[in-house]
């Protein structure tokens, strides 16, 4: 699209964009490239001299089991974010559509959780199952499960997961509403008049229709747990216990600032950022086509 | 609601009940520990009825005048950051996107859609995946522990700049015509007439920046490393420094909920901006 009226000047345009242009370059192009550079070199221990190795940096990383294992940690991660977060969402979102009234009551009370920041999500989750003075942690021992996530790899994940899942569902329960709010009444009142139940209506007809939302929700919610997550894991395990809940964005902040090596973090960015742009090329190709049903 | 169903209606409403609790819940357990002493919440399981510490913790927290093993500094100082922060990183990020939104869309220049493509890459280096080489540009800059390396190297919006992009190609021609036939130069129609045709869109991002700017946490982490820099988000973090029972978790959830407050207000006032800015942002 394009305008037809515009207005001539020489050096305005070039002040407006110059702000934004002089972020992105400082701050955005110019780190990009230099994680580029660095994930081709080796640097000595003391910064002195660098060294080209080529691809060595990334040979290294995917022969590293530690790595291979944070990858497998992510995509276990994700994939229980995403499926929970958008489960019980889509669940409470079909509610809310079929409750005319204090739909906008409930819809008030379950907003909110999106402003709290990951950091505190994380403490407030850890609080409530810390293992010796958490209470629902003293719940679950008193119902003769011993929960304790400082020693058990599976119950840090479980912990990460409720926190993230948690701080997500207020997302996802806006998006299924205005997508359930968009179908027409019409088409569920005809199939109501053939005969067709509550339950048999949401999956011949409310489901497909809902595919579109669905689709971008559950790749906006894989971005949010490979990579909004990092507070969540910091304030709650710190990758732990050993390295059960080390994501891929805890791996690269652990391996650049704590363990200082460079060349593998600068990999790991690299690695990483070729995961963003696929999962952005894949949402916006979504936009252009929409899914088909 | 098709037919009527009795049945269906009460389940809709246990089922809503059952989430709206669920969400609450550790809001809830958030509060009550905020208003007991240390010992009290320490006694597994605490109790779930509010204690009578409320004002003495809140007090406490805000000057930072008691602490346990963890840092003590004074929240207060911590929340004022974090404003300052939120505030510069939301509305930096719309003015800068409002300017090159209007340079893109209303002037014709060389490498145009270059600069606008090169804005939009951006969407793809956030700031997660280039972490060591970004904390080496603000720490070369002498940025450490400012509101400058805070807020700066976040301000950059592709999506604002997309957003607002697609809003000025939806005003009529005819607007910037009689503008120009009046004798309007570009930033006097930008001023008078852009400007208060954006009001919604800026109050809808606002709310969405507002949030993202208060709730960061990994950049702080790595540009500060003076307590009296320190955002509330990442302050929580460092006031847990021990074991369980060590923690003052009395003073650190009440020093959560403080966290909690302004963002959730602001989603809460500004519900209706609130929607809208996350529905269009995102599309």
């Amino acid at each position: 699209m394009e305008k037809r009226v515009r207005f001539r000047s020489a050096w305005l345009p070039w002040a407006l964009l110059a702000p934004q242009l002089a972020i992105i370059s400082i701050f955005f192009f110019w780190p990009a490239a230099q994680a580029l550079l660095q994930s081709v070199q080796m640097q000595d221990a003391f910064g002195t001299s660098t060294e080209f190795i080529g691809l060595e940096n990334f040979r290294r990383l995917f022969n590293d089991e530690l790595y291979l294992y944070s990858f497998r940690v992510t995509a276990v991660f994700s994939l229980l974010v995403a499926g929970f977060g958008l489960i019980i969402a889509l669940v409470l979102a079909v509610f809310a559509d079929r409750a005319i009234r204090g739909a906008s009551f409930y819809k008030t009370l379950m907003v909110w959780p999106y402003a709290v920041a990951p950091a505190v999500a994380g403490v407030l989750w850890l609080f409530m199952f810390a293992p010796s003075i958490g209470m629902v942690s003293f719940w679950l021992r008193a119902a003769g499960f011993d929960w304790n996530h400082l020693l058990n790899p599976d119950h840090a994940m479980a912990l990460i997961v409720m926190a993230a899942v948690w701080k997500q569902i207020s997302y996802n329960f806006l998006f299924f509403l205005a997508g359930l709010q968009s179908i027409p009444r019409s088409l569920i009142e005809a199939a109501a008049i053939d005969g067709a139940g509550p339950w048999r209506r949401f999956w011949t007809i409310v489901f497909p229709l809902l595919s579109p939302t669905t689709f971008f929700l559950l790749v906006i919610n894989i971005v949010y747990a490979f990579f909004e997550t990092f507070a969540i894991v910091d304030a709650a395990t710190q990758g732990g216990p050993g390295r059960a809940t080390t994501i891929l964005v805890y791996k690269v902040y652990y391996d650049g600032f704590k363990g200082m090596d460079l060349g593998s973090s600068a990999a790991q960015s690299v690695v990483l950022m070729v995961i963003v742009i696929t999962l952005t090329v894949v949402q916006f190709r979504y936009i252009e086509k929409r899914v088909q049903y | 609601m098709v037919e009527r169903r009795p049945a269906l209606a009460v389940i809709t409403h246990l089922v809503l009940l059952l989430g709206v609790a669920l969400v609450a819940f550790p809001v809830y357990v958030t509060f009550v520990a905020s208003t007991q002493t240390a010992e009290q919440i320490v006694q597994a399981p605490m109790s779930l009825v509010p204690g009578d510490r409320l004002l003495h913790n809140y007090a406490a927290v805000l000057t930072g005048s008691e602490g346990g093993t963890g840092s003590a500094a004074p929240v207060g100082r911590m929340m004022w950051v974090s404003l300052v922060t939120a505030l510069t990183i939301a509305l930096g990020k719309i003015i800068i996107s409002l300017l090159s939104a209007f340079a893109i869309v209303y002037f014709r220049f060389p490498f145009r859609y270059f600069f606008f493509w090169a804005i939009f890459v951006t969407l793809m280096l956030p700031v997660e995946v280039r972490i060591a080489p970004t904390y080496q540009v603000v720490s070369d800059l002498g940025m450490l522990n400012t509101y400058a390396g805070l807020t700066v190297p976040l301000i950059a919006s592709a999506t604002a700049t997309f957003l607002f992009r697609q809003f000025f190609l939806t005003v009529p021609d005819e607007l910037a015509e009689a503008a120009r036939m009046d004798g309007a130069g570009p930033m006097r129609f930008f001023w008078d007439v852009l400007l208060p045709l954006s009001r919604t869109s800026i109050a809808a991002l606002f709310v969405i920046q507002f949030i993202y700017g208060w709730n960061q946490y990994l950049w702080p982490l790595l540009v500060t490393t003076e307590e009296n820099m320190y955002p509330v988000v990442m302050g929580i973090k460092r006031m847990i420094a021990g074991g369980d029972a060590v923690n003052e978790w009395n003073l650190i959830m009440a020093t959560a909920l403080l966290a909690m407050l302004p963002p959730a207000l602001v989603v809460l006032l500004m519900q209706k901006w609130f929607v809208k800015g996350l529905v269009e942002t995102e599309k």
